[in-house]
Order: C-alpha cells, then sequence, then structure tokens
C-alpha cells in the first residue's frame, strides 16, 4: 500500500469561482446609500425603546426587537475609536496600503461606524477627530465616502 | 442534564499544506482514530456532525462531501458551518436527545482557498465588505481596542506568543513550534498595528474528530469517559460598530452560563488548565477576562505573572493554541480535544499535573462574535 505512495505526484487543479449576485439593499438600506449618492448625508436611526441612533441605519433594534422608523441625520464627523494601519496588500482592498480601518463615533450616533483613512497615518490617534470625504463620483455605495480625514 | 461524555478524539498533524489529502481523505482518517481510540465501530454510532463552510471549501453544501468518510452513510447526519466546539454543542444535543453516540467531525485546508476572500465574505456585503476588510484587520481593529480602553503594550501580548509557540514544542500535532522571545515577535513583519506577524495565527489544514456519547456507550468504552460538566454559547451583535469590541460580552455570559451548569463558583480555583481560541495574541487575554479568570483589563498582567505559563496555577494552550495552528472550524473542536487528553492524563509532555476540571473554548465570526464554552471533567 504506502509503496505507490511515494511515488505519486501529488496534482492540484486550479479553480475560480466568481457569482454575480444581485442583493438588494432594503428599503432603509436604499434610503441611506441614496442620501449618500444625492446629498452627501450620512442618516442613521433611532430605537424608540433604548434611544440608541444606529448607523448604517437599522429597520429594527436587536436588544430592544422593535421596528425602528426615526431617522437621524448625523455630522459627517465623528471621533476615532479604534482603528489599524493595513500594511499588505490585497486585490479586495478598495486602496493601497498602507492605509487605514477605523470605527468611527459620528457626533449623534451610539455605535462606531466603519470606514477607511488614507491619509495622515502617522498622526492617528484614538479620540481624534475625523471628518467624511465624499467621492467626486457618487453611485449609491458605502464607498461614495471616500474615506475619514483628521479634522 | 442527562450525562454524556466525549469517549473518543483524534486529530490530524496540523500542516501548511497538506498536499497528500483531500478533505475526505483526512475526515475519514480521524473519523476512523476517534472510533479506534473510542474501542467503538462505526455501527456504535448513530448520528454524525459535519464542521465544514462553503465559502472555505469552495463548494455548496459543503457537509455533503465527507458525509461517508465521517461514517454517515444511511445515518443522521448534518452540518454546522461553524466552529467544531459549536458542531460538538450540537453532538451534545443529538445525545441528549437520545441518539446513543454522535460523532463531530471538522475539517479546513486553508491552503486551498484565499482567506482573506473568504474572511472578507464574513462581512455585510452591503456596508463592509467593500471595505476589503476580513479577519486579520478586523482583530486588528479589536487589538486596538482593547490596548487603548486599559493601556496595554504590544509587548505584553507578544508574551502570548512567545508562550503558545514555546509550549507548541511539547506537541506533536501543532505546526508552529518554536523557542521565540519578545523581541523576536516585536521585530516580526508588520501586519496590520498592533498586530505583527508572531501575533498572527498562520494558515493551517487539518482535521479533528470527536465522539460524545450517553452512559450506556460511555460503559463500554475503552478509554476513560471524560464527562460534559457545562457548555453553553452565547452571540452578540453582527456589526463590529455595534459591539464595545473590548469587552467580550457573549464570551462572559456563555462562561457564566457553563459555570452555573458546571458548579464552578471560582473558576481560576477550580480549573486546572484552559484551551482557548487565540487566532491572534492579544484574544487570549481578552478571552480570560471573558471567562472570569481575572477582572476586565487584567488578563495581561495575569500572563505576565506566569499563572498561564506551564508551571503556573493555570495552564493556557498546553498544546500551543492556534497560534500554533489555526485550521478555522477545526480549531475549537482541537481545543475540546486537547482539554480531553489533559483530563484523561494523556497528553504526553504537554501534559498539565492532576487534571480534574478543564476547559475549552471557541468561537465564531470576526473578533469572537459568538463564544462556545466547554467545562469537562473526570468524575461523573
Ligand atoms: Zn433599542
Amino acid at each position: 500500500m504506502s509503496d505507490w505512495r511515494k511515488d505519486v505526484e501529488p496534482l492540484t487543479l486550479k479553480g475560480q469561482i466568481a457569482i454575480p449576485y444581485t442583493w438588494h439593499v432594503g428599503d432603509v438600506g436604499s434610503r441611506f446609500l441614496a442620501a449618500l449618492r444625492d446629498e452627501k448625508k450620512i442618516l442613521g436611526s433611532r430605537c424608540p425603546e433604548c434611544g440608541k441612533v444606529f448607523v448604517p441605519a437599522r429597520k429594527n433594534c436587536g436588544a430592544c426587537f422593535v421596528d425602528i422608523s426615526e431617522w437621524v441625520e448625523l455630522k459627517p464627523e465623528g471621533v476615532i475609536e479604534a482603528y489599524t494601519i493595513v500594511h499588505y496588500s490585497h486585490p479586495i482592498q478598495p486602496v493601497k496600503p498602507p492605509f487605514a480601518y477605523a470605527l468611527i463615533k459620528l457626533d449623534g450616533a451610539d455605535v462606531g461606524f466603519l470606514h477607511l483613512i488614507k491619509k495622515d497615518l502617522d498622526k492617528l490617534k484614538n479620540g481624534l477627530r475625523v471628518k467624511a470625504e465624499f467621492s467626486g463620483e457618487r453611485t449609491g455605495k458605502i464607498l461614495d465616502i471616500d474615506s475619514f480625514e483628521l479634522v | 442534564m442527562d450525562k454524556a461524555a466525549i469517549v473518543g478524539v483524534a486529530q490530524t498533524r496540523y500542516e501548511r499544506r497538506k498536499k497528500d489529502q483531500i478533505f475526505a481523505d483526512m475526515v475519514f482518517d480521524v473519523t476512523r482514530a476517534a472510533l479506534d481510540d473510542a474501542g467503538l465501530t462505526i455501527n456504535d454510532i448513530d448520528s454524525v456532525v459535519t464542521c465544514s463552510n462553503d465559502f472555505y471549501d469552495g463548494r455548496t453544501i459543503s457537509g455533503m462531501a465527507v458525509g461517508d468518510a465521517a461514517g454517515g452513510m444511511d445515518k443522521n447526519i448534518s452540518t454546522v458551518s461553524g466552529d467544531g466546539t459549536f458542531g460538538a454543542f450540537y453532538g451534545l444535543m443529538r445525545v441528549l436527545s437520545g441518539y446513543k453516540a454522535t460523532i463531530v467531525v471538522a475539517h479546513y485546508k486553508g491552503s486551498e482557498g484565499d482567506v482573506k476572500i473568504t474572511t472578507n465574505g464574513m462581512f455585510d456585503p452591503i456596508f463592509h465588505r467593500f471595505l476589503g476588510i476580513e479577519a486579520i484587520s478586523a482583530a486588528a481593529l479589536q487589538a486596538n481596542a482593547y490596548m487603548n480602553l486599559y493601556g496595554l503594550t504590544e509587548e505584553q501580548f507578544a508574551e502570548v506568543s512567545v508562550k503558545n509557540h514555546g509550549n507548541a514544542l511539547n506537541n506533536p500535532y501543532a505546526q508552529l513550534a518554536m523557542k521565540i522571545t519578545v523581541a523576536d515577535v516585536m521585530n516580526s513583519k508588520k501586519i496590520a498595528d498592533p498586530l505583527k506577524l508572531f501575533d498572527c495565527c498562520p494558515i493551517s489544514d487539518g482535521a479533528a474528530a470527536i465522539i460524545i456519547a450517553g452512559e450506556e456507550i460511555a460503559a463500554r468504552s475503552k478509554k476513560k469517559p471524560v464527562w460534559i460538566k457545562g457548555v453553553a454559547h452565547c452571540c452578540e451583535s453582527y456589526l463590529l460598530g455595534d459591539r464595545d469590541l473590548a469587552k467580550p460580552v457573549a464570551l462572559s455570559e456563555a462562561a457564566r452560563k457553563a459555570y452555573a451548569m458546571a458548579g464552578i463558583k471560582n473558576p481560576l480555583r477550580e480549573i486546572d488548565v484552559a484551551e482557548i481560541l487565540e487566532a491572534f495574541s492579544y484574544m487570549e487575554p481578552l478571552w480570560l477576562e471573558g471567562l472570569g479568570f481575572c477582572k476586565p483589563g487584567e488578563g495581561a498582567t495575569l500572563i505576565g505573572k506566569g499563572v498561564t505559563g506551564m508551571g503556573g496555577r493555570l495552564p493556557v494552550n498546553p498544546s500551543g493554541g492556534a497560534l500554533s495552528a489555526n485550521p478555522i472550524l477545526v480549531a475549537g473542536l482541537a481545543r475540546l480535544i486537547e482539554a480531553t487528553l489533559q483530563v484523561r492524563g494523556e497528553a504526553g509532555a504537554r501534559q498539565v499535573d492532576k487534571v480534574n476540571t478543564a476547559l475549552a473554548q471557541g468561537f465564531n465570526g470576526p473578533c469572537g462574535q459568538s463564544h462556545c464554552v466547554w467545562i469537562i471533567g473526570g468524575k461523573k
């Protein structure tokens, strides 16, 4: 049994799965993305029970398990809650490294908003203020915000 | 809870690339080895749980491809698309609902896919996936939030890497066993601040299997049964921004429930060894806090004092943990298997003295969105 195994050439097959999807982003998601595209506005929503302001806007509060119907326009500015400077490169990244991911607590929101920081990486610190820079060409997607920059 | 026990375990050696084995080969080997370990045959098994993920394996309903290899032919078989600790939880539920013995298998080949693409796939396709975030950069955000809250240092995290890679030298199944220093970790390649290469788990291939049985089968298994004393899992919010990444609340809740079930009041005094899923160095102190072995913010101090070393009060990851091999999904099952070997007294060079009660923990999702905690012991 074991003899033939020593002489086997281990063959591999290359494959690639590329499946097109067309995700409906939901009515709340549609309004959120349309506001980014058309008005350069970041919209959140406030839970009627706990009062928490979520961003991106949500249709429900998982903790209170209720519907959310109140929209809140947030300032496109906030504070860095957490960040990391990425040093590796990969085709899934929208920008060449080094760049940063940050969780940003936008003014008026109660949760962190995940996005990119591309400039002044050596100056980044937890607690610093940043503001959203919108892309020139906006199509209704999260990257309609190009990135955040130090204020 | 009715009594249930772990009666058989097996794992492959973990490697960067297992080019001589396909998924089914690995699963067949560990299934047969777990049966041999238990002194049972496939006819003693009446229920099968496989752990696999379609994105990782590159096939739809990926569990189907290993059903036969797991001994599932003509049996009740289903798949958990998550960490092996969760698969084992489901296996236990099967036994508690009347099946005599469940085999739980997990397999993973990180070498065959692209882990950055597959873990990017964990994130919301509308709001997060386009940002390119994946498991490593998300973990780095968590490490940053944790350091910032408590004023921790990268050197404190590096100590975990030194300890676990060193422990791995005693584990014949480990992939990355090495004697390194804090300076080696600090000087290793920058990945995503504050994480450097040696703060991160390797990409791994491997499989593992465990047999969970009721009292009837446990009474006639070859090895001393290792009894399940308490187990619980808990989940928190999906979006990273909705969570306080420095506070593992789902882990705290899972631990609280598992301890209550096992009658544990003071985990640091009553638990003799812990195997926890630290895919990144900072996770070990953070999870120790969630598990209630110390107060929030004191996990790194506990490690710094040597409490979690092989000679300490609570050795953590004598196997070398996930830093020394991280076949995703398999890694949590490996923690439970290592804990089982410790209770049996069969952990070889990595054996901790006098283990009556052991803890194993695994998690799913970025930054430990959901956790599963097991308490096992030698006494029924
Ligand atoms: Zn609420």
